[in-house]
């Protein structure tokens, strides 16, 4: 699959994840992995990425005597996963058109 | 491997990273590892899920080079299009001659600013030849005898030889502050263009 597109599809994911609760890393994965598996470092750079772009904020809390670190999802974030939806009804109708093409040239 | 040995590797293979990386790096994997050892898993199974250090360690310092990559794609400039070029070629009599006058000016300043110095350094130059003509007098005096005649000239040598001094000092700050100037000039010059680059 094409990086960007990659990228911008697990963005949204991890977005997702923690759209209805804050959520922590390894909830995270857990969360994601019927649908895409997910490392470690892929999840580290990818809530980095979204902390940068103001879509998420970090806090700790105190989980059994030592600290988690929980996502909470921004308006901004909330805004992104709504555009991913719009933008993927465009992609979808495209996606449409293109294999029906295909079918008419066999 | 249990979790210290784990977290203990990592700080080793990302040695080259900087620290507050690293350390987030860390604390990042050890929650990772306590939130398995949470749902049962012995410490060694959760270091297992995590996978192999190397690969760990191999994936981290990935992201950070195609980081870097996708900076340095950024700066990356455009092709010039038929049309712009062009223009580029029938403007030359115009901007070339405009860009020949801006570097004159700039070398004549510069040419202004050394020939400050060079005088500064001929003044310190001429005392210092002073000083030492005006000891030559001063023996030359007194062995004609003409001993208070020589003295005389000794002190005004003497003067002229701490005047050198102070001169010597002033011409060297002079000269490291057109050198400082002209680096830093150049900084600038060269931030307009790589700035210009970057908008493009």
């Amino acid at each position: 699959m094409d990086i960007q597109l990659k990228r911008g599809l697990l963005d949204v994911c991890v977005l997702a994840a923690i759209k209805d609760e804050d959520s922590y890393g390894y909830k995270i994965i857990k969360d994601m992995k019927p649908y895409i598996e997910l490392s470690e470092s892929t999840l580290y750079t990818i809530l980095k990425r979204l902390e940068t772009a103001n879509m998420l904020t970090v806090h700790s809390l105190e989980h059994g005597g030592r600290l988690r670190k929980y996502y909470h999802i921004t308006a901004a974030g909330v805004r992104r996963i709504e555009e991913f939806k719009h933008d993927w009804k465009e992609i979808m109708s495209i996606y449409k058109f293109v294999t029906k093409e295909n079918e008419g040239n066999e | 491997m249990n979790k210290k040995d784990f977290l203990a590797r990592l700080r080793i293979g990302l040695g080259k990273l900087p620290q507050s990386d690293i350390d987030e790096r860390l604390n990042f994997y050890s929650e990772m590892i306590d939130d398995r050892v949470e749902e049962g898993l012995s410490e060694e199974e959760a270091v297992k899920e995590i996978g192999p250090i190397n690969l760990v360690v191999a994936q981290i310092i990935a992201d950070y080079s195609s980081a870097g990559s996708n900076k340095a794609k950024t700066k990356t400039r455009r092709e010039l299009k038929p049309l712009e070029i062009v223009l580029i070629v029938l403007g030359s009599p115009i901007w070339v001659s405009l860009l020949i006058a801006a570097f004159s000016v700039i070398i004549s300043i510069y040419a202004v600013l050394w020939s400050v110095i060079i005088a500064l350094w001929s003044v310190f130059f001429s005392l210092a030849a002073c000083f030492l003509g005006g000891l030559a007098a001063a023996a030359i005096f007194t062995l004609k005898g003409n001993p208070v005649t020589g003295l005389a000239v000794l002190g005004a040598a003497l003067l002229l030889a701490g005047l050198s001094i102070f001169a010597f000092y002033g011409c060297l700050a002079a000269s490291r502050g057109v050198v400082t100037l002209t680096k830093k000039s150049v900084i600038w010059i060269k931030s307009l263009f790589i700035k210009k680059e970057a908008a493009q």
